[in-house]
């Protein structure tokens, strides 16, 4: 089944890689901001405060994954469906909503605008236009795909993302009626159930856009119709679905969210023993692919995909849970997530979409490859600088110390050092990587450099070139 | 069965079950989980539009550069929550609270409080992984 060559001819997805790559920019820039206070505590405290750079920070990221999310979606269907878009004034409104979403969160909360919730929050007057962008984003996917018989699994999952997306969107903003936000424990479980299952809603639209483009570089759709695929897909949208308790272990919420959390996180051993199972032939894989650049990020986020998951099946152990819970490791897993493999497998997206011809690329060559690298080893380093902290303040927890609160965070003093140094380096790791994509002006010629690079094959025909 | 019916029926079937189980979670009362009074509403408005939550936790949900408050009316003197809130600290800023937020503050803190204990000391471990109360 090989894919077949497609001549895009509209760009009407590329303003949101576009966005999200700018927005990806502002979530390092204020992430870095914001972790000085780490270092310095009471840095910035009476003009650019915590309460301000963290939405400032979590948002842009946020913003940055759905952007992409949504412009992957929307080039790759065209390459899937072999035609342009239907609507293009319906993906036009739909981006002028969210750009004007994005820039009106982020200039809100200079005013102090917040709504406070943990951890996405902006005030609830924009989940008007955001939803109206997600609705017509639902539209847009299904007017040009309705078909599911018949069709890859990564069609199935971006369904999938986009629908949930909406349901646990929706469900997080349930906190505006009286009868919730007033039952502490009540108001506390939805919320960690709707983010929960709406992390999982945009891994199946990021996933299923990594398995359409696997398939690109390999050639064949052999992968995206097989049963195994399909396993793995029931298998992710089972713990989309309910393994979010893990996050409220320690609430005193009903028992049965624990036991539920716990068995259901416990299938993604398999994921985890299947990784392991099937090193030798990644490597193998590896091997002949490497050349490609989207393949590289594809390769990091599969070592990501690694650590990331044993990091979370460990934590939902609850009795394991309880020793990471509140600390930081826990962050140390959003990073590794967000920026392991979301971010990264939405750069291999974006350098698919780009191509890696032209004058651009080629000068750049030499700076992506270091980018790549500086990438990795600082987020390892800052991972595990959050990881040895979490499990610092962790012992503190448990102990019957009188330490206070303020000391023990002196203590971890050099951790958090660490930690900076780290996140200067992933700044500037990702920085090298995102420069050669912006300055291809990307909303002008994306999808032409796309269409001649992506013509089906062209991978496997550079592949037999190098060789 | 062809291909595409079971993978339709196994959709639905996780999809009804997902459907179900949220039911449960909407509507289902919680033992712990009484309603705060007016002035912990307020005092919870106060928390969330300060952001307080992107530097302390509760239930260890929330920001790591402050500490969790939980159960910070337990462990101290409303006299000392009150200087805080008026004054802030070498990190948290003042916030120039006027008399009536802070006491509604305070009786958010004394709300939250009564719904449980947020330390993972007082929890019991047991042999299956789980824990319990």
């Amino acid at each position: 089944m090989p894919m077949a060559p497609y001549q895009n001819k509209n760009n009407y997805a590329a303003p949101f890689i576009t966005t999200g790559l700018i927005l990806l920019c502002s979530a390092l820039l204020f992430g870095l901001l914001a972790a000085i206070q780490y270092i310095v505590p009471g840095w910035g405290r009476d003009t650019f405060s915590f309460e301000k750079l963290r939405p400032l920070h979590v948002s842009s990221a946020v913003f940055w994954i759905i952007a992409g999310a949504m412009g992957t979606v929307l080039t790759y269907l065209q390459e899937h469906n072999q035609k342009p878009l239907k609507n293009k004034a319906l993906v036009k409104w739909q981006f002028y909503l969210f750009a004007a979403s994005f820039a009106g969160i982020l200039i809100s909360y200079f005013f102090g605008v917040f709504s406070g919730r943990e951890y996405w929050e902006f005030h609830p007057l924009f989940a008007i236009p955001i939803t109206i962008g997600w609705i017509l984003f639902i539209i847009n996917f299904t007017t040009n795909h309705l078909k599911l018989k018949g069709a890859p699994v990564y069609v199935w999952m971006w369904f999938t993302g986009a629908v949930f997306f909406l349901f646990t969107y929706l469900e997080s903003n349930l906190w505006l009626i009286p009868g919730v936000r007033n039952h502490l424990v009540k108001d506390m479980t939805i919320q960690w159930k709707s983010y929960g299952s709406m992390v999982g809603a945009w891994n199946q639209l990021i996933y299923g856009s990594s398995i359409y483009l696997m398939d690109k570089i390999a050639g064949n759709k052999k992968y995206s119709h097989s049963p195994i695929a399909f396993g793995l897909y029931f298998l992710g949208l089972f713990n989309l679905m309910f393994n979010w308790g893990h996050h409220i272990y320690t609430l005193p919420a009903h028992a049965a969210i624990q036991y539920i959390a716990y068995i259901v996180s416990m299938t993604e051993l398999y994921l985890f023993g299947r990784i392991i199972y099937l090193w030798k032939s990644s490597v193998t894989t590896a091997r002949k692919n490497i050349h490609i650049r989207p393949f590289q990020f594809l390769l990091s986020a599969d070592i990501w995909v690694f650590m990331t998951l044993g990091l979370a099946i460990a934590m939902s152990v609850p009795v394991l849970n309880l020793y990471m819970h509140g600390t930081h490791v826990i962050v140390a897993h959003t990073m590794g997530a967000t920026i392991g493999i979301n971010s990264l497998l939405l750069l291999a997206f974006a350098y698919d979409m780009a191509g890696s011809q032209g004058e651009v690329m080629t000068r750049n060559k030499k700076l992506i490859d270091r980018g790549i690298v500086l990438t990795n080893i600082s987020l390892f380093v800052f991972w595990l600088a959050l990881i040895i902290a979490g499990f610092m303040k962790s012992f503190w927890q448990m102990s019957d110390t009188t330490e206070p609160f303020g000391a023990m965070m002196l203590r971890l003093q050099p951790y958090f050092r660490v930690f900076y140094i780290a996140g200067l380096g992933l700044a500037t790791g990702l920085g090298m990587v995102i420069y050669p994509l912006l300055k291809k002006q990307w909303t002008k010629r994306l999808t032409r450099n796309a269409a001649s690079e992506f013509s089906g094959g062209s991978y496997q025909e550079k592949a037999v070139e190098i060789a | 069965m062809s291909d595409y019916r079971i993978k339709t029926l196994v959709f639905v079937g996780l999809s009804l079950s997902f459907l179900g189980y949220t039911a449960w979670i909407y509507f289902h009362k919680e033992r712990e989980d009484h309603p705060a009074n007016a002035a912990a509403q307020h005092g919870k408005m106060i928390w969330q539009e300060k952001n307080c939550g992107s530097c302390h936790q509760l239930y260890g949900l929330g920001g790591h550069l402050g500490p969790d408050l939980t159960n910070v009316y337990a462990s101290k003197p409303e006299a000392y929550i009150r200087a805080i809130l008026s004054a802030g600290t070498p990190v948290m800023p003042n916030f120039h609270l006027s008399e009536n937020e802070k006491a509604d503050l305070i009786e958010f803190f004394k709300y939250t409080n009564s719904t449980g204990t947020s330390s993972p000391k007082s929890f019991t471990l047991h042999a299956d992984g789980t824990i319990s109360k």
